[in-house]
Order: C-alpha cells, then structure tokens, then sequence
C-alpha cells in the first residue's frame, strides 16, 4: 500500500514518471502542474492560497486523500492477474410468480454465442442484469451466477476499471464529436493499454470488414452510418473491451455483416448473449434462452434442422442486403430467381 | 429513520432513478418518503404521489436551491419523522455544478447522465467528488466505449465512490443500487449541529439584493472582472 507520506515528497515529475495514471487524476481534478514538474506534491499543494482552492471548489486535504486511493487502486488494477472466464453457469431462480424456474444450470463457455428470445417485458434484462452484477440469490430472481464454475468475488461489483460486462445497446449512436481516431485514442487511454497506434489500427481494418460502407481514421463519429457505428462499436467492444462477456441488445440488419460481427467476438475469445427478435439472429447461437414471466422457460438446442432453416434465411437476408444495395446505387430491381 | 441525499444536474435522471430505486426498496417491506427541491417549478411530486409515496416539494424562488435547502433540510427531516418513514429521500438539482446538499455522515447520491459529455466530471464541483454513490445514467444511448471512458474520468475524480450505471427507463441497476442505500443501523432523529461537506460560495453582490442595472456605478460587494487582455486567462 502506497501512503500519501510517500506521494508527498516526490516530484511531480518523478510521480508521472513513476505511476503514469497520477496524469488523468491531475487533469480531471484541473490540476495544472506544467510549471511544477520539480516541485513536491505536497509543496506543490502548499503554493495554493485557500482562496484558490475554494474559487476551484477544492479541498486539500480530499486531494490528497483521493489521490491515495487513485494510485492504490490502479496499481492493484494493473498488477491483478486477469482470472480468464472461462465459462459462466446460471443457477436457477424463481419468475414473477415465485415458481421455479424450468432448468437445472447452463454453462456457457467463451466463444460460445447464446440467443435470449420472449416478449418485451418478459424479464430479458433482468437477466442480462443478473449476469451483469454476478447475482448471488440477492436479486429478486434469486437466481446464482458463477465465474468458471465457482462463486465469483463480490468486491468488484463497484469497479469501474474490472467490468464482467460489455453491453452493445439497440441505440448505437456516438455522442462524442471526435474524429474516428481521437475517439479510439481517448478509450485506448481509459483502458491504459500499452501500444495504442496498433490496436487503434487493428480496430479500424476489423470495423471496416464488417461495414458495407469503408470509413476511414478522420470520418467524424458521429459522421458515421448506422451500419457503420455498429461496426465500429462491436470491432472496439471485441478489440479493446476487457470485458470477457458481450450482452447485445438486438444487432439491425442494415449496413453489417452481422455473422462477422459475432464471429469477431467470438474469435476474441467472449462469451455472447444476444436478446433478439429476429429469427437468423436466434438460430445462429448454439442455444437460445426462452424467457417467460420473468423467468428462463426453457433452453434450446439449435439443431441440424433449425441450421437448415438458417441457411434459408441467410439467404433471404442477402437478398434484402443486395436490393437495398442496388436501389442506393441507382438500379431499377428485377426478380431474382 | 435513514436520510438520503440525491443530487445532480438537471434532466440527469433523478428522478427516475428514485422512482426505480423505491420500487425495490418497498418490496422489502421499508417505507419511504420524498421531498423535491427545485427553483421555479416541478411537476415531479405528480410522478411520486402517482407512485404511491408520501412528498413534499420545496421550490425555492428567489433564492438559491442550495441554500434553501440548507436553511429547510432540518423542518424536512422532522417532517419525515412525523410521517414514520423508514427511508426519506432528498432531490434537489445542482443547478450550477458547483455547490452540493450533502451534510457529512448523511449518505450522499450524486445521479449524471453518460450524454453530457466526458468533460463533465471536470465541470462538477463537490456534488459529483464528496458524494458517496454516483449513479450513472443513460448508458443505454451511448457506446460501450463511451460508457467506459465516463466512468473512469468520474472514478479519477472521486475514486472512493461506488460507482453504479442505472437505466431509469427500464430499471437495470435499480435494483443494485437499492441495496445501497438502506442501512438498518443508520437512526436520523435530527440534523440539528450537522455540517455541510462542502461550504456554499461566498457570493453577495448588488445582484443578489435585486439590482437589475448593469454598469460599475451599480457594481457592489462581492464583485470579479474577467481579465480582458489579449490572453485568454
């Protein structure tokens, strides 16, 4: 544990140096140590006239503290062997009627993709939060989940570096008014990975695989089609997302080729659940949860016969994508046999 | 009987997070009454009587929301006492980012919303960095690379906090958040002695007493220039 009698009597500069984080702590809390880089932390704080600090709306003393907790938390982040999760089981709980639910445990294991289906209302995120929150008969569910066969660590409900869950929402729209880039950059910096050109690079070429329509590193985000902020979301949630599970809300069928989609997070190594009302979605998962009055009704094995169908509709997609496709380009449509 | 404080900038959340918190705190069998703090207008108590919950809203006028709630938590608190609730919720909006109602050894909740912008944790004072809790809403209308750039820029500023995503639409996180916020030891008969966490800005200038003239000759009190030099400082 670092003490904040530690941090006191380095440099700033050394600090920087030393625990590279310390540079977003100072810039949120508005901090400018530009000049000061020679200076203790703690002489550094002293040059501040208390009218300063009230005209930042800061106090000393929080600073310091929170500081200490900063460091210590992101160096028990980053020294933290990553447990891989290898498979994730849902112990049974009880609907909204207080009944039983109607299995006794799914495992799904990484790279496994499973399809959540019923109608709305029905209870799809209340599992999707269980899951998210590592139920442990402390949901109104009551149902259990555990990590790699066993009952995960609680602590790390909270942690906002340590997330089980990925989520892609129905509503894919970026807020942000950067550049492709910057906005890779920026999620690359909170994620502190260590070679962000690369991954920012890999992420882009994945995105662009995905998308119908090329886009390129300076395209604006929030410039970007439907289609091609789906790709470029999932390509980011598969590449740079920590993250070991992937829950997604329903993937549109326009501008992105969703089998690819899912086989890159599949190929990352996640485990996928996917809420959806459309039928090529549910049958490409190997299994698929039906969920009824708030509980999980059933569990289904997509077989060789439903795989058939799948085909069916594959092919009706494509044909879908083609036309729309053609229309844009200017085509008048004739029947394809 | 347990006091919350809930605060946040406006259209944050607030107030559906609250209406999605209790519904899972009243399954446990607890009582809970509200009182909304705004300044000029609220139609949310509507929200909380159609809830089915005692309320009591508080609209401050001419006056600061902040200090307003200052000078009536201790009359809200003895309010709530009367009415035997279990629980009783503060709202107010932090109009101006920069001042919070949280009272120390009062558990603090601070609700914003991933759409205002990842600056935003810089541009909250002490509502987002003394609170508690701070519940992040409206993730269901960003990115998941979005979501996680938020939350770390507003762990960075407040990194004791529990950090929570609640969706106010559908209730995801309500549930986890109201395990938080009950406490069966906590007992708060009166707030009577209690110490804000942060003070209010030291602000009285001929502007606060009604003038409407501008121009230096009516300029009194507390009063700053900006620098208007060729720099921009």
């Amino acid at each position: 544990m670092i003490e904040i009698k530690d941090l006191e009597v380095m440099t700033i500069g050394d600090m920087e140096k030393k625990y590279p984080f310390v540079l977003s702590f100072l810039e949120n809390n508005k901090l400018d140590t530009t000049n000061f880089k020679e200076t203790t932390f703690n002489d550094y704080l002293e040059q501040f006239h208390p009218d300063e600090f009230e005209e930042l709306a800061l106090d000393k003393e929080q600073i310091k503290k929170n500081l200490v907790v900063f460091v210590n938390q992101m160096l028990s982040f980053l020294g933290m062997d990553k447990d891989t999760v290898e498979s994730i089981t849902i112990l049974p709980g009880v609907d909204k009627n207080g009944k039983r639910e109607n299995f006794d445990e799914l495992t799904i294991n990484k790279s496994e993709i499973i399809s959540i289906v019923g109608p709305t209302g029905s209870g799809k995120s209340r599992l999707l939060a269980d899951i998210e929150w590592a139920a442990n008969k402390d949901t109104p569910t009551m149902r259990t989940l555990l990590v790699n066969g066993e009952i995960p660590d609680h602590g790390n409900r909270f942690s906002t570096s340590n997330k089980m869950v990925a989520q892609l929402s129905q509503n894919m729209n970026f807020v942000m008014d950067l550049s492709v880039r910057e906005f890779l950059e920026l999620h690359a910096q909170s994620r502190m990975v260590e070679n962000p050109g690369e991954v920012i690079q890999r992420i882009v070429e994945a995105a662009n695989e995905l998308a119908g329509e090329k886009f390129d590193m300076d395209t604006p985000v929030t410039g970007l089609s439907g289609g091609q902020s789906r790709a470029l979301m999932i390509a980011d949630t598969a590449i740079l997302s920590t993250s070991p599970i992937v829950l997604i809300d329903e993937i549109e069928n326009a501008g992105i080729d969703r089998k690819r989609a899912l086989n890159l997070l599949v190929n990352e190594e996640k485990i996928v659940l996917m809420a959806t009302h459309d039928p090529s979605l549910a049958l490409i998962a190997d299994k698929r949860i039906i969920i009824k009055n708030g509980g999980i009704h059933k569990i289904i094995e997509t077989d060789e016969n439903e795989k058939v169908i799948l085909k069916d509709l594959e092919q009706m997609d494509l044909i879908i994508n083609e036309m729309r496709a053609r229309l844009r380009s200017g085509e008048t449509l004739e029947k394809i046999d | 009987m347990n006091l919350i404080t809930i605060s946040g900038p406006p259209s944050s959340g607030k107030t559906s997070v609250i209406i999605k918190t209790i519904e899972a705190v009243r399954q446990r069998g607890l009582t809970v009454g509200i009182v909304k703090f705004d300044c000029l207008y609220t139609d949310d108590d509507i929200l909380y009587e159609k809830a089915g919950v005692p309320v009591k809203k508080g609209l401050s006028g001419s006056l600061c929301p902040d200090h307003y709630f200052a000078s009536n938590i201790e009359e809200v608190v003895r309010w709530g006492n009367v009415k035997g609730v279990d629980m009783l919720i503060t709202e107010s909006a932090g109009l101006c980012n920069r001042c919070s109602p949280y009272l120390v050894g009062i558990k603090a909740i601070c609700v914003i919303d991933n759409l205002s912008g990842i600056n935003t944790p810089k541009k909250i004072g002490p509502m987002l960095k003394t609170a508690d809790v701070i519940v992040i809403t409206k993730g269901d209308i960003v990115s998941q690379a979005e979501r996680e750039v938020f939350a770390s820029r507003v762990h960075s500023v407040n990194p004791t906090a529990k950090i929570i995503p609640v969706n106010g639409l559908t209730g995801q996180g309500a549930y986890e958040l109201s395990t938080l916020v009950y406490s069966k030891e906590e007992n708060t008969e009166s707030v009577k002695g209690m110490e804000l966490r942060y003070p209010m800005p030291s602000a009285l200038c001929s502007y606060c007493l009604g003038e409407t003239r501008i121009g230096e000759e009516f300029q009194m009190g507390n009063v700053r220039k900006m620098k208007m030099g060729e720099n921009n400082d």
